[in-house]
């Protein structure tokens, strides 16, 4: 089942955890207190300009040298910190989750167009697949993510979100079906600047999986929801498709949709089917994914999950259900259920 | 010996604030309310609790502002629920018996199951309307919409009547898959359907005036629900989408 909900302020006014906190617990029944966890983007405006890397530690004193021999190797350590935590009675903490804020060195990737963003990834990966009892869950500037296994109210008390401020937030109640609930299954996932919370299923990961680790990218959270995050890192960073194109890829319109189209649009709906053939997601989803510039809320094709949004002045919201953001904001205006696989989009006004 | 405003009226209507209540305390203040022989139970600030008058029996009036969660008047036996707000996903799933309806929208799967009674919605539905829908003997669910609905309505349909008001001049409807795995049951739609958007067994024919007299009563009763002029719904052209066969699906499940 799972619960979700996003919020963007495109105005950039940031606002605290307090809300989406009382939002996402409302939503309690779509969870089972096995995940929970937010994001937000705006959240660290003193250290804005280096990648907040997030890593949970399992014994701590064992694993994180290799950590940061690993960073050191790339760049520079600017500011570490553990994330401060305040204990729950349902919270067993076995991990330590720590946040490095990281400057790495552009000229160590000499034939990159995005040389920082690339030694980040190849980071991320390298501790992910090589340093057992470390797992890097964020990696994106100014963005800050809290996640653990437990209730939503639980999770955001834990880290008290409450004192952190984003102009985007997601939000994300579990209710694991495939995989055993655990730390790093708990969404948001994170790679870079993008963030995604998803409510379903991707039955397609098999082939999505493939694809995505034949650019690089290492699935390592045993999770379907990951593959999501490095899809939009490669179609939109990598490939510089527009959100509303890489929406298409992933989740496209029916064959005989695309017949009945004009020539023009079918000839594209055509291409990006063919050139993304691998990259289409199969299986019952509503999906929010966040970068730092827009939200994006999009389902599967034939609508096998709920997905409401609303709008209240600058602010666009996204959610499995609309009480979820009445909670946040009582005088939404606008509410509306997107069409199955026909993204909404929220940007920050330039 | 009971006036409108004497002692017996007061316990004949309830009122419930559910701002922050769970519904599993919702749901008891509301049963035992009818238990006392509440024939009206007004609640306010509803806000997301799923289930309510799940199960519920008896000849009582719920009045529910706000917006309620999901499968609101689950397996619902007699009561009649008025909605002033949107619903979500299944209102009226597996409903017995009884009447909802609703001053708005609702989600998905409106009418999940439903096998009797009447879910009226003002305005629209999301995916899957009616799905699985079942009728036996005199009971037969009934489902009207008047505003748009989505695709796959009346999906795995068995049983029962969808109709759907939502006004045809304004949008053409584009919504694939209506009657999609039918085996029974009706859904009339107010102006036309192309037929590429039918479903797999699924087949379409004019609605006849004779067919067309025999839900009047029912859009007059839909009309007078939402104080809406039932006359222009009463002159327009209507279809009729029903299995093509008795047994459309004889041959994919069984061997003869």
């Amino acid at each position: 089942m799972c619960g979700i909900i996003g919020v963007i302020d495109r105005s950039k006014e940031r606002m605290d955890g307090q809300a989406i906190r009382s939002a996402l617990s409302m939503m309690d029944e779509r969870g089972s207190g096995e995940g929970a966890g937010y994001v937000a983007y705006g959240a660290f405006p003193e250290f804005a300009d280096y990648y907040a890397i997030h890593v949970f530690f399992d014994a701590i004193h064992e694993t994180k040298a290799a950590v940061d021999e690993e960073l050191s190797k790339w760049g520079t350590i600017v500011h570490e910190e553990e994330i401060p935590t305040f204990e729950q009675p349902n919270i067993r903490k076995i991990h330590t989750p720590w946040r490095y804020f990281f400057q790495p060195d552009a000229r160590l990737m000499p034939r990159s167009t995005t040389p920082e963003d690339d030694i980040v990834m190849h980071v991320v990966m390298k501790v992910n697949t090589s340093i057992p009892g470390a797992l890097v869950y964020a990696s994106g500037k100014n963005i800050a993510i809290f996640k653990a296994s437990g209730w939503p109210e639980e999770v955001a008390d834990f880290y008290r979100i409450q004192d952190y401020k984003g102009y985007i937030w997601l939000g994300h109640n579990r209710y694991p079906t495939n995989t055993p609930g655990w730390w790093g299954g708990a969404h948001p996932f994170n790679l870079l600047h993008w963030s995604v919370v998803h409510n379903g299923e991707i039955t397609s990961y098999g082939t999505n999986r493939r694809y995505i680790e034949s650019y690089g990218y290492r699935c390592s959270m045993f999770t379907d929801t990951e593959v999501v995050a490095y899809l939009f890192d490669l179609l939109v960073r990598r490939h510089h498709l527009a959100p509303e194109l890489a929406v298409r890829a992933l989740a496209p319109p029916f064959w005989d949709e695309i017949d009945r189209m004009p020539g023009r649009e079918a000839h594209l709906n055509r291409a990006i089917r063919l050139t993304y053939g691998p990259a289409l997601m199969n299986g019952p989803f509503a999906i929010v994914v966040a970068n730092p510039d827009a939200i994006v809320g999009f389902t599967d094709r034939i609508k096998l999950r709920p997905l409401v949004t609303g709008t209240m002045g600058p602010r666009l919201y996204i959610s499995s259900e609309e009480a979820a953001i009445r909670v946040m904001e009582p005088d939404v205006g606008d509410i509306i259920m997107p069409r199955a696989g026909e993204p909404v989009i929220g940007r920050v006004y330039t | 010996m009971s006036s409108q405003w004497g002692p017996d009226a007061v316990m004949d209507r309830v009122r419930i604030d559910a701002a922050g209540m769970h519904y599993t305390p919702l749901n008891r203040a509301i049963r035992s309310a009818v238990e006392e022989g509440a024939r009206e139970i007004e609640i306010y600030h509803v806000m997301g609790q799923r289930f309510i008058a799940d199960g519920l029996k008896g000849d009582v009036t719920l009045i529910i502002h706000g917006v309620p969660g999901g499968d609101l008047g689950m397996f619902m036996s007699g009561p009649t629920a008025i909605v002033h707000g949107n619903c979500d996903h299944a209102p009226g799933n597996t409903m017995d018996s009884g009447l909802i309806v609703i001053h708005g929208s609702a989600g998905d799967a409106v009418a999940h199951s439903m096998r009797g009674g009447k879910v009226f919605v003002r305005d629209s539905i999301g995916y899957r309307g009616g799905i699985h829908m079942k009728q036996y003997r005199d009971k037969c669910p009934i489902l009207v919409v008047g505003g748009s609905f989505r695709a796959f309505l009346g999906e795995y349909m068995a049983g029962g009547l969808i109709l759907a008001l939502g006004p045809p001049t304004n949008s053409p409807i584009r919504e694939r898959g209506i009657g999609s795995g039918i085996h029974g049951g009706r859904i009339i739609i107010r102006g036309d359907v192309d037929d590429e958007y039918l479903g797999v067994g699924a087949t379409k024919s004019p609605l006849s005036r004779g067919e067309k007299e025999e839900i009047s009563p029912l859009i007059q009763e839909f009309a007078s629900c939402f104080r809406i002029d039932p006359d222009v719904l009463l002159e327009d052209s209507y279809v009729q989408i029903r299995p093509s066969s008795s047994r459309p699906f004889a041959s994919k499940y069984t061997w003869e």
